[in-house]
């Protein structure tokens, strides 16, 4: 297969480079290629952040996506500078609790209002970036769902593996019905 | 009477310190690590790879982009017996490195742009001392604070010409984080080897970049460690003449209480304003690496057999100028990638070849013309119409697409 | 052997190629290289276990002379280096040789952070209050009105009281002498090196050549009777009123005490991980 490429996008302290640390074991634990790389301002939280993955059978060169497969944007600005790589016919995945002005609206475009669903079946915000991930996997299927549950577990502090794969269930929920 | 009794002194087994654990330790932790495909980060790399070469000593200050290579030995050196410290700044950290290192220790610290320019003084007293001991620096965007978390490659000629002075300079540039981990090694062994401080550049992405690694066994990982003197002490010379310019190097508490000076010095190491002595002790130096480039020189030759055009490229731009390749080739241009692993000393025979067999030849680099300079100086027509550069300078890399877009122009 | 201190001296320096020296006539240097080989024969000590590291300056030629580990860096980065050496043989005596240009301007980062750190260092300090090396520049230590050539109508600077700033920094001992007190300088180095953490030894010392000329100091002599005349113990310090202490060196150990050192703490870290099974 070619080269797969994933940007996750929003702003930090949202956990996307987490998340894209979780995409790309999924991968090894397939046994796939994987290079995951990231950019980030000096900001702890906020600023802009993103975490790019490129999962492929062959050698992958260039480690940057450049002509995404798929796009999450949890923020409004990163939806506003990134949409623009995607390819045609890819996958834009969007929290509509913060992106609310869709200019460009894509083929394939999923809404979702990620971080307020994670606010009301989890209590907090903080498992928005696993919870949009698995409904990244589920969605695209670039990776197993298993893998994914190995993954966070294999990434993720031990305390926090219980949550992480609670949101990670809603995420591929939300998917199933989303596609219903 | 001195004379005598220091001929009599044997050289007497020391205490065993806190740095010295029995191997058998560092065994176990080694076999614990798990021998599969594994996520690995550039930085994580670079700190497993000094492990793997028998590094004990780090001493090193905090900066975007390299300081997960010192959190990761500040929890892994102590569970081997070697040492951590966090010193006060760079200036310090190049210094107990190099002093840890006199005292026996396989030394290395890392640091960013700012850092590796106040190292710069202590790079040269390692150098002129023949102090093993290896400085990573993973570029950031410069001058100055610059672009922190962003990828340049500016610093390819202050590694080289940074310290004040002709010295000679050995620098390794990885391109992936596999390689990141090997070169490590190689950098920890050529200093070792060498006796000189080995400076490994890193790219601000290749640092933070993650990629499925499977580790070699530690029976195929290859340490080089420093020849030790067999000599009786007052026959002990710290800067031996031999044909290689590779001599051994007592540690301090050994029985051999050489001197060590920055000042320009004598084959024994005291300090000297003979100009015969002088000229010689720089001729060492030089010829340290000029009689040996066939060891210390690595490159990479991708797709070169047929090539029409040549891209001359290190580190992170090389894996830009792989895709670009690829895609070029798929629509029937005939590229190739000339990739230096060791940057210093410049390889200047394949450069040569490289030249001599294309037609035209692409530098494609993070600055505003370093590496272009080098190939120039080995192109015999001075004109440049075949040497084409292509350069960024603004926190973003060289992409694939901006590559192919030059060989489309130049084909 | 008979303890003739000369042939003491004559048997820890290295003799060929290394004279004459490149000091002064009438400098205080070799004074205190003296009183250091003397303390250090006293202790009966493995010149194989003692490390003399240095930096940049006069004093800082000092390592060259002797007959031990030497090392001969940079300017003011001489406690850098020696961290380096201690941390990873701390069973090695590491004796700093510094001047006060050397490791209170240049090198003033170094010390206060060794200071803290009570990493087992002995800075032996000689402060001649000038850079004599470099031929008469103000240094930190420049008395406030003295002349030096960079500070040619008089030092507009005040001046660093180099043994308040090394207790301030946390420095286990510290003491204060003069380059005529040899003796009590001889005993001072003997204590410091039995200390277990950092000790700064401030050795008050004569620069006649650069510093006493430029200052009208006359010469050596002249300069060694000021120490003798204008400096008091510190056992003596109470017993005075105020105005006979103002303006005198204060001579003596200001602070001996014992609190962890910083190899030692590093030695029980790595044991206490290993402890944890390298988890």
């Amino acid at each position: 297969m070619a080269n797969y490429e994933v940007r996750l996008s929003g702003s930090g302290g949202q956990g996307l480079i987490l998340a894209g640390i979780i995409l790309a074991r999924a991968a090894v634990i397939e046994k796939r290629r994987v290079t995951q790389t990231q950019s980030y301002g000096p900001e702890s939280r906020g600023g802009y952040s993103r975490a790019d993955v490129i999962i492929s059978d062959d050698e992958i060169f260039f480690p940057e996506a450049t002509n995404f497969n798929c796009l999450l944007a949890l923020t409004q600005e990163a939806c506003d500078v990134y949409l623009f790589d995607l390819r045609e016919n890819g996958i834009l995945i969007i929290d509509t609790t913060f992106v609310k002005n869709l200019a460009l609206a894509a083929e394939n475009t999923f809404e979702l209002p990620f971080t307020d669903i994670a606010q009301e079946k989890l209590g907090s915000p903080i498992s928005t970036n696993i919870m949009s991930l698995a409904f990244l996997v589920k969605i695209t299927g670039i990776v197993k769902e298993e893998s994914l549950k190995q993954s966070i577990a294999e990434t993720v502090k031990p305390a926090f593996v219980e949550l992480n794969h609670k949101a990670m269930e809603i995420g591929f929920e939300l998917a199933r019905k989303y596609k219903q | 009477m001195l004379k005598n009794e220091k001929a009599k002194t044997p050289v007497k087994p020391k205490q065993e310190t806190v740095t010295k654990k029995p191997d058998t330790a560092l065994q176990e932790l080694q076999q614990k690590r798990e021998r599969k495909n594994v996520l690995m980060q550039g930085n994580e790399a670079v700190a497993l790879g000094a492990l793997d070469a028998g590094v004990n000593f780090f001493a090193g200050y905090p900066i975007t982009p390299s300081t997960e290579i010192a959190e990761i030995l500040a929890t892994e050196l102590p569970k081997r017996g070697g040492v951590f410290v966090q010193m006060e700044d760079e200036i310090a950290s190049i210094c107990a490195i190099t002093g840890a290192s006199l005292a026996g220790a396989k030394s290395l610290t890392a640091t960013s742009g700012p850092g590796f320019s106040l190292m710069q003084e202590g790079i040269g007293f390692a150098k002129i001392t023949e102090t093993p001991c290896v400085v990573v620096n993973v570029q950031r965007m410069g001058p100055s604070t610059g672009m922190p978390t962003s990828p340049a490659q500016g610093d390819i000629m202050q590694a080289k010409w940074g310290s004040h002075g002709d010295s000679p300079a050995i620098v390794l540039y990885p391109d992936s984080v596999k390689e990141s981990y090997e070169l490590t090694i190689r950098a920890v062994n050529l200093s070792e080897k060498y006796r000189t401080c080995v400076i490994l550049l890193l790219d601000e992405v290749l640092g933070h970049m993650r990629e499925a690694v499977r580790l070699p066994d530690m029976a195929n990982v290859r340490v080089i460690s420093r020849i030790k003197p067999t000599v009786p002490p007052h026959w002990y010379k710290h800067y031996d003449e031999n044909q290689k310019y590779l001599s051994p190097l007592a540690s301090y508490g050994e029985g051999y209480r050489f001197h060590v000076t920055g000042l320009t010095h004598d084959s024994h190491g005291f300090p000297t304003n003979k100009s015969s002595e002088a000229g010689e002790m720089m001729e060492r130096l030089r010829k340290k690496i000029s009689y040996n480039i066939r060891d210390l020189v690595q490159i990479e030759s991708h797709q070169m057999e047929d090539a029409k055009i040549a891209i001359f490229a290190a580190g992170i731009t090389a894996r830009a100028a792989k895709a670009a390749i690829a895609m070029a080739r798929f629509e029937g241009i005939k590229v190739g990638l000339l990739r230096p692993l060791t940057i210093w000393p410049f390889p200047d025979d394949a450069v040569r070849k490289m030249l001599r067999n294309v037609e035209t030849v692409i530098v494609p680099e993070l600055n505003q013309g370093q590496l272009i300079h080098e190939v120039q100086r080995l192109t015999k027509d001075k004109s440049e119409s075949n040497l084409i550069a292509l350069q960024r300078v603004n926190g973003q890399l060289i992409t694939p697409n901006d590559i192919l877009r030059k060989i489309k122009e130049v084909f | 052997m008979a303890n003739i201190p000369q042939r003491i001296i004559h048997e820890y320096l290295r003799h060929d190629k290394k004279f004459p020296h490149v000091w002064c006539a009438g400098c205080s240097n070799g004074i205190v290289l003296g009183a250091i080989i003397r303390a250090i024969a006293s202790m009966n000590l493995d010149r194989d276990d003692i490390v003399m590291v240095s930096g940049i300056g006069c004093s800082s030629r000092m390592p060259v002379y002797v007959d031990f580990n030497t090392l001969h860096t940079l300017h003011g980065r001489s406690i850098a280096y020696a961290t380096g050496v201690k941390l990873h043989k701390p069973h090695l005596k590491v004796i700093v040789v510094t001047g006060d240009g050397d490791c209170t301007a240049i090198g003033g980062n170094h010390l206060i952070h060794a200071a803290r750190r009570n990493i087992d260092l002995k800075v032996i300090l000689i402060n001649n209050n000038i850079y004599g090396m470099t031929g008469g520049q103000c240094s930190p230590t420049t008395p406030h009105d003295a002349i030096a050539t960079t500070a040619p109508y008089g030092n507009i600077e005040p001046d660093f009281n180099v043994c308040n700033l090394a207790m301030g920094a946390g420095a286990s001992f510290v003491a204060r002498t003069t380059a005529f007190h040899v003796q009590e300088m001889q005993g001072i180095i003997k204590d410091a090196m039995e200390h277990p953490g950092f000790s700064l030894i401030e050795v008050i010392s004569a620069c006649p050549v650069i510093y006493g000329r430029l200052n009208k100091k006359g010469g050596a002599p002249q300069m060694m009777k000021e120490f003798r005349d204008n400096s008091i113990p510190l056992a003596a310090v109470d017993k005075l009123p105020p105005e006979k202490v103002e303006g005198k060196i204060v001579r003596g150990i200001l602070r001996r005490e014992i609190r962890p050192e910083f190899c030692a703490q590093y030695a029980s870290l790595v044991q206490r991980v290993q402890a944890m099974g390298g988890e």
